[in-house]
């Protein structure tokens, strides 16, 4: 079995996040020796926590402890050269999708990312937007895998006495980091921390038994149930696209609330569809949503049956005024 | 100052279209793969939509389309694509599908642009989707930097603001629905967007005529690129079919009262 390299970038206490100790544990799994590759943060206090799980290599200095291209590429080539891997794992952070795939390129090599499961007849994971699942291997070394959380469970070890060798490497990068902004507002995005995502789909804005459209009303309504529930709001993408297009089409919703093929796919232990109609797509949206219930007034609606738990076949207006009500 | 903006865009099956795996002579495609009517890809073309935004405030510079796709499915993307924002074609002819080789991908690319005729290295922004609704794996762009020698990147890029000193400001995304932003010094730079703040422009015929006397030459000219796959071992649809409960002619009331005990978990 080839030697495998764990990349981590532990925080300036030197923890490493749950997605890293996932790639710890999956790398164990394979088999072969494992070396943990660390870049920036506390590489000595992490050291204490996961020298346990094998060889511990480090690059710091300030300039490592940001995340950014120049500086993460420079960094995990010193440590793919310095263990001589021929597999290279790491959680599927922003910070290392951003930099391994061109890490990969520079070592010869070939990468995959958003693996969902690993063992050592071959990997899975999505194509098509989570639309095909396909498994496979590759004789190309050294490979590099990007991890999605939750492909293993944690590793856990006791703490250690902290040995690392710290690798030496130079880096004159022409980016500053200035640091992270959140959007203003909590219905803005997706909150992924969030029980609940709650999904508005284009039925809001479509004329209502009355023969009117009551846009600002539906607002006030959506907007009433993600404050009070303490939801994410998703979109469906028309919705999306109407207020990309200037229209006067509840207006707090931006790309970034759009889940589905070409949103995001989040991942919340409840969804919440109101309105929607539609097909495999938006079907996305919701592959890890593991409790969906849905409100629609087509009960043959292609979305919701064999796809949400429940299907409350009524009227969202209704409903959601009564609900609004009921968690105020 | 003047950018050359080389946006890479792919082509991907209309979202709408069920897909469904078959195993092809090269390995895994799509049931009807030619016959499935394809859009470019969606955070490709919101690059391409933030490459000619650029373009019109910098006097001086050009946008140049890279695509690798069938010339035949790309043709018919065009038709629509071309009326909408102004560009130069380079056509690659190969598979479009999401089951090839990143990295072989990656290499007809980066030659492509290579051999832009004048094109300015030093000026040179690289722009394309951090991901496509192929392969979706965010590879292939950084690859495409790292053969041209780029090596300041961003992937998930929302905005591009250019100071007067030729600095750009990048906002990329991050963990939690947050925004990292950087400034980098000015080009060269590779910037993987994702859906950017730009609406998709309207059809312009102007613009279209005016594209298409370049992209009918260009796909014509258009090379083959080699492009592999690798030892796949399988390859399936998701098999996840919930018993739906229907719940009907019930009062909005009631309903209410039984979501709410479901949201709050009781």
């Amino acid at each position: 079995m080839e030697t495998i390299l764990v990349l981590l970038h532990p925080d300036a206490e030197g923890a490493i996040a749950k997605a890293g100790l996932e790639a710890i544990a999956a790398a164990h799994g394979l088999g072969g020796e494992v070396i943990i590759g660390l870049v920036g943060g506390n590489a000595a206090g992490a050291a204490k926590v996961i020298g346990g799980a094998g060889r511990v290599l480090a690059v710091e200095g300030d300039a490592f402890s940001q995340s950014r291209y120049a500086t993460d590429a420079a960094a995990a080539q010193a440590l793919v050269a310095a263990s001589k891997a021929g597999i290279v794992m790491a959680p599927a952070t922003s910070r290392w999708s951003r930099c391994l795939a061109g890490v990969a390129q520079r070592c010869g090599g070939r990468i995959d990312s958003h693996i969902t499961a690993i063992a050592p007849e071959g990997v899975t994971r999505w194509y098509y937007r989570q639309r095909i699942e396909a498994t496979f291997t590759r004789a190309e070394l050294p490979w590099f895998l990007l991890l999605e959380s939750g492909a293993a469970s944690a590793w856990q070890g006791a703490p250690c006495d902290g040995t690392f060798e710290r690798i030496a490497v130079e880096a004159a990068p022409r980016t500053e980091v200035k640091g992270v902004v959140s959007p203003g507002a909590g219905e803005q995005t997706v909150k992924p921390e969030a029980e609940l995502l709650f999904v508005a789909g284009a039925g809001w804005t479509k004329k209502q038994k009355d023969g009117a459209a009551h846009v600002e009303r539906a607002g006030e309504l959506i907007l009433g149930i993600v404050r009070t529930a303490g939801a994410s709001l998703g979109s469906s993408k028309s919705l999306v696209d109407l207020s990309g297009e200037g229209q006067a089409v509840l207006p707090f919703l931006s790309h970034l609330n759009q889940v589905g093929q070409t949103g995001s796919t989040p991942r919340h232990p409840k969804g919440l569809a109101t309105c929607c109609h539609g097909e495999e797509p938006h079907v996305v949206g919701w592959r890890f949503i593991q409790d969906r219930r849905a409100v629609n007034l087509d009960a043959n609606c292609g979305w919701a049956r064999g796809k949400a738990d429940v299907l409350y076949v009524a009227d969202a207006f209704e409903v959601m005024e009564e609900l609004n009500r009921l968690l105020a | 100052m003047s950018y050359h903006i080389a946006v890479c865009a792919g082509i991907v099956p209309d979202p709408l279209q069920t897909l469904e795996p078959v195993s092809g002579p090269q390995g895994p495609a799509l049931k009807n793969e030619m016959m499935l009517p394809a859009v470019l890809d969606p955070w490709a073309a919101h690059a391409l939509y933030e490459a000619s935004h650029l373009a019109k405030n910098v006097p001086g510079s050009k946008v140049y389309l890279v695509s690798l796709a069938p010339k035949a499915k790309l043709q018919q993307v065009l038709m629509t694509m071309a009326q909408k924002v102004a560009f130069e074609l380079v056509a690659l002819d190969g598979p479009s599908s999401g089951f090839t080789e990143s990295a072989d991908v990656a290499s007809a690319l980066a030659a492509a642009i290579e051999a832009i005729p004048g094109l300015d290295r030093s000026q040179l922004l690289l722009f394309g989707g951090w991901e496509s609704a192929a392969r979706a794996a965010g590879t292939t762009l950084a690859m495409v930097g790292e053969r041209l020698g780029i090596t300041e990147q961003f992937q998930g890029v929302d905005a591009l603001k250019v100071g007067a000193d030729g600095s750009l400001e990048i906002l990329e995304r991050v963990e939690g629905g947050k925004h990292q932003v950087s400034v980098c010094a000015g080009a060269p730079a590779v910037l993987g967007w994702a859906t950017g703040s730009l609406p998709e422009p309207p059809n312009s015929p102007q613009t279209g005529m005016q594209n298409m006397r370049t992209v009918m030459p260009a796909l014509q000219k258009a090379k083959p690129a080699q492009v592999g796959a690798h030892a796949f071992l399988s390859v399936s649809l998701p098999k996840q079919q919930r018993t739906t409960r229907i719940v009907k002619d019930v009062p909005a009331a009631e309903v209410a009262r039984e979501i709410a005990a479901w949201i709050r978990g009781s």
